[in-house]
């Protein structure tokens, strides 16, 4: 599997403007768009990371934004295709929690933020039936921060 | 029929189906319908003792079944039945 992912500028701003806004807490939220060749991210919508306790080391979304999420994606006639999640002060690569907790399917994009800067993003995808991460190909708008 | 909604990333075990139509009467044979109909869902669903896994929520409606009668709760013939796969990372 070498999959692409393609995030629009729209879906972009989203994700980079909520892990500005939200640091030094990880901001997360989900991503729709379709799927082609590859997929292309054409939204991002933000939700509360409802993790209790220190947010800025975990992320968590409540039962009821995920239930909202599978509404949205089938009222709008969207694919619900990923979910993303910040990383204040650490690489955009996938930690042994995002692991632990990562869905088939889903594409988990992770956005690197140190204060007002956007670090980097990547994508990570579980392998089927396997429990290891594999690299996305990120392709980002070309005005983009990186 | 009651409809279960099932989660974007489980679908792959339904045949790309985004819901299911059941006649049971509570959330227990909902879940047994489902997973009989489409068995390669079970695992995903259910530990070895038939129970809804802890990283899984069922809602009916917009109601925790685990705040109702867990998975004794009664279905009306118009519910919605909702699965939800536990979100999390750091």
């Amino acid at each position: 599997m070498n999959s692409t992912i393609i995030l629009t500028p729209n879906a972009l701003d989203t994700v980079y403007e909520q892990a500005i806004e939200i640091y030094p807490d990880e901001c997360c939220g989900f991503l729709y768009g379709k799927e082609q060749c590859g997929r292309v991210i054409e939204q991002a919508i933000p939700v509360t990371n409802s993790k209790t306790g220190d947010k800025r080391r975990r992320f968590e979304i409540s039962p009821l934004d995920y239930l909202r999420a599978e509404q949205y994606a089938e009222e709008n006639n969207i694919q619900l295709l990923g979910i993303y999640h910040s990383h204040p002060n650490h690489p955009a690569i996938a930690s042994i929690h995002d692991l632990e907790k990562a869905l088939p399917y889903f594409s988990y994009v992770i956005v690197s933020v140190f204060e007002t800067q956007i670090a980097d993003i990547m994508s990570w995808r579980l392998r089927d039936e396997k429990r290891i991460f594999e690299k996305e190909k990120v392709l980002l708008p070309q005005y983009a921060r990186n | 029929m009651a409809r279960i909604i099932i989660p974007t990333p489980l679908r792959k075990f339904t045949n790309n189906q985004s819901s299911f139509e059941t006649q049971a009467s509570d959330i227990q044979g909902a879940i047994e319908d489902l997973t009989t109909t489409h068995s390669d869902l079970a695992k995903h669903l259910l530990d070895d003792h038939n129970q809804i896994r802890s990283f899984i929520r069922i809602y009916l409606g917009e109601e925790d079944i685990n705040v109702l009668q867990k998975e004794k709760t009664s279905v009306s013939p118009d519910a919605t039945i909702s699965i939800i796969p536990a979100i999390a990372g750091g």
